[in-house]
Formats: C-alpha cells, structure tokens, sequence
C-alpha cells in the first residue's frame, strides 16, 4: 500500500475523512443522541481535514500505485470541498430541527459524498476518476431524498438518480474507448500517447463521451433538465452541497484528466465543443433565471449560467485559465453556500416562503438577513468588491490570452443578463412593503454558517491575489 | 482493422435471418388448428393467478441489497485467499492489513444494518 510513513501523511486528509465516516456509523449506531453530536463531529472531521490540507500544500507526491496525487492545487481542491461541507453541517442542524427529517444517515452520507469528491480530485488513472465519481453521486442521490416523508424530495431524489445513472454510462462508455484504443487508463501514459492518439476517430469518442458525462455533473446546458427539479426538490442545504462541492468536485475531474493537455497545446480539438456548450449554458441559464417564480429554481438556473463562465476557463486551456477555474470555483462556492443557507433559513415548515414574493419587504423585517442576501446576490452578479467579480475577471482574462476574445465578451454580456434577476431580488427586499408577515425560525448556527460565507467572500473580493498567487504557485 | 470483425457480423447476419426465417416459415407452412387449451398460457401446467403487476414487500429488496454486499465480500475475499501464500512471501504483513481493514469496514456497515433492524422480518 504505502512504500514510506511520508505518503501515509500525505494522504491524511483522505484518511481523516474515511475514519470519520466510520466512527460516524459506530455513533450513529450506539448513541441516541446523534443528532446532537454527530453534526459537530462531522464539522471537526471536515475542518480537520480541510486545514492539514492547506497546511501540506507543499507534499507533492503520487501514491498507491501511481492512482492518487497529494499536494499542490489538488489540496487546494480539499480545502474548498471540506469548508463548504462544513458550512453545509452547520447549516443543517437547525434545518432538520425545523422539518423534523434527522436521519443518522445524513452526516454519514456527507462524508462519504466529500470523500468521493477528494477521490476525483486526486485522481491520477480513469478508474480512480470512477471509482471517486460513484462515491459522491450514490450518496448525493440519497441525500437528494433524504427527506424521505415529502413526496417532492423522493421525486427529485429518483430524478437525480435515473439521470445521474445515464450520465455515468456515457463516462463508463468514454472510458471503455480510451482504454481500448491507448490500452491503459492511466493520465500520464494516455497523455504521452496522446499526439499520436488524437487521430484517432475511437479514442476522440471517448474523450467527448467523457466529456459529455461531466457536462451532466457540472449541468451544462443541454444536459441540464435535472438540475431546477433536483434542486427544488431537495433541502436546500443538501442543494447548496449539490451546486457548490458537487460542482466543483466535477470540474476538479476535468481539470485532472486534462490537466497535461492544457500547457501542451493539443487542448484545440476539445475547444469548439467547451466553447459552444459554454456560450449555450451562459445565456439559457441566465434567460431562463429571468422567468423564475421560486428562488429554489431561479437559483439552479443561475447555477447552470455559472458553469457556462467555468467552461470558459477549460475552453481557454492555459494555466491562466485553470488557476481562474479553481478562484471561481473557491469564490462560487461560498457565495452561493450563503444565498442557499440564507433560503434554508428563510425556509418556512412545508416548503413555504421559498417564492420570489415571500422576500418582499424582508428589508425592514429582517435587516440582517437581506443585507447578507444582497451581499450574495452582487457577488454573484459579479459586481466588484466582492469576490464574483475577480473570479469571472480572472477567466475572462485567461480567455483573451487564448485568443478567445469572443467567448469573454459573450460571457460579459450574459453576466449583465445575469444582473436583471439578481438584483430583482435585492429590489423586492427593500424597495417593497411586505403583504403578508412570514414567520421566520432562530437559527444561530445557520447564521454563523452565513457569516463565514460572507467573511470569505469579502475577503477574497478584497484580497484576490492572496488566493490566485497560491494556486498558480501551486498549479 | 475492421476486418478482423467480418467473421462477427457474419454470425451475427446469419443468426438474425436464421431467427427471422424460422418464425415465418413455422407461421406460414404449419397447420393451425387452435383449441382452448392449447392457446392457454401453458399447454400443460398452472393456471396463472392475477396480473405481473403484484407489489412485492419491501423487506425483499432489503434483503437482497444486503445479499449483493456480501456477495462482492466473497467475490473480493476468494481470489486473495487463493493467492495468499504467494503474495504473503513477496509483500509481507501488508496483504493481510489490507483484507483486514476491509473486512473490518465491511463488517461495521453489517453491524449497523443489524442495529437499524435490516435483518427483521416482521
């Protein structure tokens, strides 16, 4: 298994987390009162994790058979999954206070959907992708119903797991071709092959097949039908995992199985089909978002319009672009945490308060909550100090390095697009009186969790280059 | 290289038109002289009982998702066991670490389908 003690350390972070699982289900099994506990030893799990990967930036190494890299940029990848699962934990110990839907499982099937993420990350072979891919998905389609008495939540939960079932047979399928025609599954042997390769007709297949696969799990836009259904259907909190760690956990597979192409120039035959798909999912999801009633849906689609930039970064294929990917990804990531914990909490008994319309007014009901709500929505918008700008920035400058001037200014025109129903929101919260007064549940944990996502994303709008420097020194 | 797969398509051609032919030939050439048993359901047999669409209890599939995982135990459990001697000498203490650890992990999500009730059929 390990050939010395240092590569053990060096995937600790993975080990942490697996351990965690385990003594997870032994509590889970021999406590009564794991509803209590279990949330805040998920937290310490994921916390742990996630800063003894920021603080063993440096240990590069591949281990286990040349399967898993450890260091570097795929650490950086750790720390987003682990933070945003934390802040998802704390969000949902008053969650599930609120719909009375505690399931032992559920901090259990965090951390194993977090543990597939790493897996995906750290991926060096096709089968670790897989393997890692699966992990994650089966315990995101149980989460997605998890709710188990709402009829929404086992709809949109059998909706994920049909399509997510598809989508896996067309990466198995890509995969199956690469083997065939490199005979092997590992990175570095297909991506020295991979001149001579790309001639030929049956190994493109399989690499747009793998693509297509993980358009489904970013939700680009032909394969995005699942997305608003899933997310509607699902608690929020479970959503906001889905759109953010789910998300980037996909685009960290990409990154990995394409990484050596990227600075070897022979990315040009993947760009027509990134570009279109990015340009389609930029400006469906961000059209589409205008015509939303419900925030829960409006949300989703705007998360479809968000991937479209990330696949600008891919499309523009140079470090820029990568290091502009993994800042979005960071930044996405918390911005949209907070607009899905502040929906959680807002979130009345029976899926109530979840339209457009229950905001109105929240300005002088609830100054706190809609002055973070707004904070989210800018950052999303991309406007300036807060960190959605600099991460769009960032891979739109790395577009026009690559000679893609075009896609950055469509993606600039879908973001002013995108601006109409941000901000629609930030209208109805303080520029209308409320017509009906909804009630809204204490939750101290969820709002802590809310106020670290907006530390974070200040903090990187404030400082972007703090971030950005560490990736590329790491990249 | 396609070549390599003409035998393939041609099985595969033949059988196809070996099918097709055979069902025809026995619809046209054949006597058709049908009474009521003979178009039952079965010549010779049980009368069948309602309709394909009967609900089946839940506690099968528990029961058979459980069977699944400990299916794939002795799946992975078999081959090292043949192999153990051999491997034992060439990496040490190692292989048996790692059947260890599995089955411990393995063992613990049989634990708690105990606990949670899995295995209670009433």
């Amino acid at each position: 298994m390990y050939n010395n003690i240092q590569e053990f350390y060096n995937t600790l972070p993975l080990v942490i987390v697996a351990v965690g699982i385990l003594i997870s289900t032994v509590i889970e099994m021999y406590s009564n009162k794991s509803e209590n506990f279990l949330s805040w030893f998920s937290i310490l799990v994921f916390l742990a994790s996630g800063f003894y990967s920021l603080f063993t930036l440096d240990s590069r190494s591949v281990v286990l058979q040349n399967m898993l890299a450890t260091g570097g940029y795929v650490n950086i990848f750790y720390f987003i999954f682990t933070l945003s699962a934390a802040i998802v934990c704390f969000l949902s110990i008053d969650y599930l206070k609120k719909y009375d839907a505690y399931f032992g499982e559920y901090y259990i099937l965090m951390q194993t959907s977090v543990l597939g993420m790493m897996l995906m990350a750290g991926a060096k072979d096709l089968f670790m992708i897989f393997l890692g891919l699966e992990v994650m998905s089966v315990s995101f389609y149980v989460l997605a119903g998890i709710n188990r008495k709402r009829l929404t939540a086992t709809e949109s939960a059998l909706k994920y797991f049909l399509l997510g079932a598809f989508a896996t047979g067309f990466i198995v399928y890509g995969i199956a071709l690469i083997y065939g025609t490199a005979q092997s599954t590992s990175f570095e042997i297909i991506t020295t092959k991979f001149s001579e390769l790309s001639g030929n007709l049956l190994f493109l297949t399989g690499v747009l097949l793998f693509l297509i696969g993980f358009s489904f799990k970013i939700a680009a836009f032909p394969f995005h039908m699942w997305v608003p259904d899933v997310y509607q259907g699902a608690p929020s909190t479970v959503a906001g995992l889905f759109s953010t760690a789910g998300k980037a956990a996909a685009f960290s597979a990409i990154i990995v199985s394409l990484f050596v192409l990227f600075t070897s120039g022979a990315m040009k035959i993947i760009t027509p089909y990134l570009s279109v798909i990015s340009v389609l999912s930029m400006f469906f999801g961000s059209i589409v978002a205008i015509a939303q009633t419900n925030i829960k849906r409006m949300l989703a689609y705007s998360s479809i319009s968000h991937a479209g930039y990330l696949i600008i970064g891919l499309a523009a294929s140079n470090s820029e672009g990568i290091a502009g990917i993994i800042f979005y990804l960071a930044a996405y990531s918390f911005m949209n945490l907070g607009a899905f914990g502040i929906v959680s909490i807002i979130e009345g008994k029976e899926e109530t308060n979840l339209e457009l319309n229950s905001y109105r007014g929240l300005g002088t009901r609830q100054p706190l909550l809609a002055a973070l709500l707004s904070l989210f929505m800018f950052s999303l918008a991309g406007i300036p100090p807060f960190a959605g700008f600099f991460g769009k920035y960032y891979i739109f400058i790395a577009a026009i390095e690559a000679k893609l001037t075009w896609l950055a200014i469509l993606g600039v025109m879908s973001s002013v697009i995108s601006v109409y129903f941000y901000l629609r929101l930030v209208v109805l919260m303080y520029f209308y009186d409320s017509s009906d007064n909804i009630e809204i549940q204490k939750s101290n944990a969820g709002l802590l969790a809310v106020f670290i996502s907006a530390i974070l994303v200040v903090l990187l709008g404030v400082m972007p280059d703090s971030l950005l420097s560490l990736i590329i020194s790491y990249l | 290289m396609l070549e390599q797969y003409i035998p393939i398509f041609l099985v595969i051609t033949i059988a196809l038109i070996f099918a097709v032919v055979t069902v025809f030939a026995s619809k046209i050439f054949g006597p058709q002289r049908p009474n009521k048993s003979k178009i039952s359901t079965y010549e010779s047999g049980m009368q069948p009982i309602g309709t394909t669409n009967e609900r089946v209890s839940i506690k099968y599939y528990l029961v058979a998702m459980l069977f699944i995982i400990f299916d794939l135990e002795v799946i992975f459990i078999y081959p090292w066991a043949v192999q153990f001697k051999k491997l034992f000498g060439e990496l040490g203490i190692s292989v048996f670490v790692s059947m260890f650890i599995f089955l411990v992990v393995l063992e613990l999500g049989y634990l708690y389908a105990y606990k949670k009730g899995g295995f209670k059929w009433d």
